[in-house]
């Protein structure tokens, strides 16, 4: 049995400490956000946060997990109340197929968070280990683009007005 | 005067402008004014030897234009930032003539005299022949201009003043163009220029002394770049499988041999650059470096070591099956998409200490962008520092017969703090 803290809560597992990540997401959880792509660590769609950092859940055991937190793109937003990342991913229509959205969503999620306002290069770079096969790269970094701009607004609505 | 007989002045006197401050070979020059003194054959040559001696890796700065300098290059006296050495008026090197450059080339002095920091590896440049060297600046000479000012060097005292620097030249430096081994054949003789000269392989695999030069005593024994440790390259080499040329040559050219790695770190542009050279002159290194592989150095004894076991296991092959086996692991070996060396034939695995294994599992391996190449992801912010601390002495014994390596934790914190990691 192994503890996990998962969109701030603690999930109880009772599976192999090798098992990866996102199958106890899937399996055992029911959360299917993260998708399984390759299962090598090599397209990004089954991409989670962990300690504020993008992680491939497909090649992190859950024996590395021990008391860290853990994020997926349940713990973002729901369908009445969307984070600024989702809704920037649907006002640019960023999704084809979608397989590879909530990875691509929590990686950006994870650059937001340290940096928000990256200059173009900083969103390709970070953006760089995540692959979408219908081709939508253009949008999603436009969506990664308008989020930060969003982001960024919403919180100088939030600071009171300069004196 | 009508219209069309001033214009036809002003052409003359631009023309003439033109020539007299050709004239003057130290005047700036445009590029386009410039060009024609070199024909495109010479421009050619020197595009293959630039490439062989990796000019590009240090004169150009990530992200930056190639040749405009700028790179800081950590020594172990400070900073040093490559300089500009594209064709620009004011920051690059166009006022300098094939002479001021054969000189920076052969005597390690930059074009008013001073000594030039050894960061640029005149010690090796010094035994390329002047046509090369020639060639190499009509190459450098037709690069576009970039106006880029370069920063200060940051060194300590006293290795910030440069006349200090005759001093070392007189202790390490050995002037000279290379002179052929007749004892060797054609290609050995090829393969040793390169190597030793423009190819300045001895600048990452030839350890260094307390004052930065060479042990030319364990010429190319093995050395660091960049927080990786440059393999040896003589018959200390750590290779579990030894080399053949073939090998050498792919690995040279390609980057990947199936039974030794990937050219990762500061040999990824090495490689790079050498897909671009001729296949004869690739094959002459390769053939060259058999014959190193071959030299036998004395060097200080190693602090004894205690041999790995089958100890390593518990958490470090749960972490193993979790992260690595669905790629590294025997029985998935068939997957398709997936194209792994065997971990026990890797040099990373197998060298003397843990930093370059250290950054290809927390950094991965990937080819530059807009290049097909080898793809690993990398493990920083999945696993903790204790974590990777485990697996890679799990790797370590696991699949190697090396001693254990007895100081992962303080290479990791090292190569964690490091700012100019990829």
């Amino acid at each position: 049995m192994i503890d996990l803290d998962i969109n701030d809560r603690t999930q109880r597992i009772d599976a192999d400490p090798n098992t990866p990540l996102l199958y106890v997401l899937r399996d055992h959880l029911g959360m299917n956000g993260a998708k399984f792509g390759c299962g090598l660590g090599q397209c990004g769609a089954c991409t989670v946060m962990i300690d504020g950092e993008a992680v491939f859940s497909c090649v992190t055991p859950i024996s590395v997990l021990k008391g860290r937190k853990i994020k997926t793109v349940e713990g973002l937003g729901t369908t009445s109340k969307l984070s600024v990342l989702q809704g920037a991913f649907i006002d640019e229509q960023a999704a084809q197929c979608g397989y590879c959205i909530a990875g691509m969503i929590m990686r950006a999620q994870a650059l937001l968070e340290k940096n928000p306002a990256p200059s173009d290069a900083e969103i390709r770079r970070h953006m760089m280990p995540n692959l979408c096969r219908c081709g939508t790269h253009m949008r999603i970094l436009r969506a990664v683009r308008r989020a930060a701009q969003n982001m960024r607004a919403a919180r100088a609505q939030a600071l009171p007005e300069k004196v | 005067m009508n219209t069309r007989s001033s214009l036809l002045g002003l052409a003359v006197a631009a023309a003439v402008a033109a020539i007299l401050s050709d004239a003057r070979w130290d005047a700036p020059a445009d590029a386009a004014t410039r060009e024609p003194m070199f024909d495109r054959q010479t421009v050619a040559k020197g595009a293959q030897l630039a490439a062989i001696g990796n000019c590009a890796a240090c004169h150009t700065q990530p992200g930056g234009k190639p040749y405009a300098g700028g790179r800081p290059l950590k020594t172990m006296f400070g900073t040093i930032y490559s300089t500009n050495i594209t064709p620009d008026v004011e920051t690059g090197i166009v006022a300098w003539s094939q002479g001021d450059f054969l000189r920076a080339m052969h005597d390690g002095t930059d074009r008013a005299g001073r000594n030039l920091y050894p960061a640029f590896p005149y010690d090796h440049f010094t035994r390329v022949t002047d046509d090369d060297v020639n060639a190499i600046y009509a190459f450098v000479m037709t690069r576009d201009p970039v106006h880029a000012v370069v920063p200060p060097n940051r060194l300590t005292f006293p290795m910030n003043l440069r006349p200090l620097l005759s001093a070392w030249k007189m202790l390490f430096f050995d002037r000279g163009v290379y002179r052929p081994d007749p004892t060797h054949g054609a290609q050995w003789n090829r393969g040793a220029y390169l190597v030793d000269g423009l190819g300045h392989c001895g600048a990452c695999h030839t350890p260094r002394n307390s004052l930065g030069a060479e042990e030319k005593r364990q010429d190319l024994g093995g050395g660091e770049a960049e927080g990786w440790h440059a393999t040896a390259l003589d018959a200390s080499s750590p290779t579990p499988l030894p080399w053949t040329a073939e090998q050498m040559f792919k690995y040279l050219r390609q980057g990947w041999d199936d039974s030794h790695g990937t050219a990762a770190g500061p040999m990824k542009p090495v490689s790079h650059d050498l897909s671009e050279v001729n296949e004869e002159d690739v094959r002459a290194i390769a053939a060259y470096l058999m014959w190193t592989m071959k030299q036998r150095h004395l060097r200080p004894a190693s602090p004894a070591e205690t041999l790995g076991g089958a100890a390593q296991t518990g958490e470090g092959a749960v972490i193993f099956e979790g992260a690595c086996a669905s790629c590294h692991g025997g029985s998935s070996a068939s997957t398709p998409s997936t194209h792994t060396v065997p971990l026990g034939l890797t040099t990373s695995l197998n060298a003397p200490d843990p930093r370059n294994a250290i950054h290809i599992v927390l950094e991965g391996i990937w080819p530059e962008s807009g290049e097909s190449g080898a793809w690993m992801p990398g493990f920083e912010g999945a696993l903790s520092a204790d974590q990777l601390a485990t697996l890679l002495a799990y790797l370590r014994a696991h699949f190697t017969s090396q001693p254990t390596w007895s100081d992962i934790a303080s290479h990791l914190r090292e190569t964690m703090q490091r700012k100019d990691r990829q």
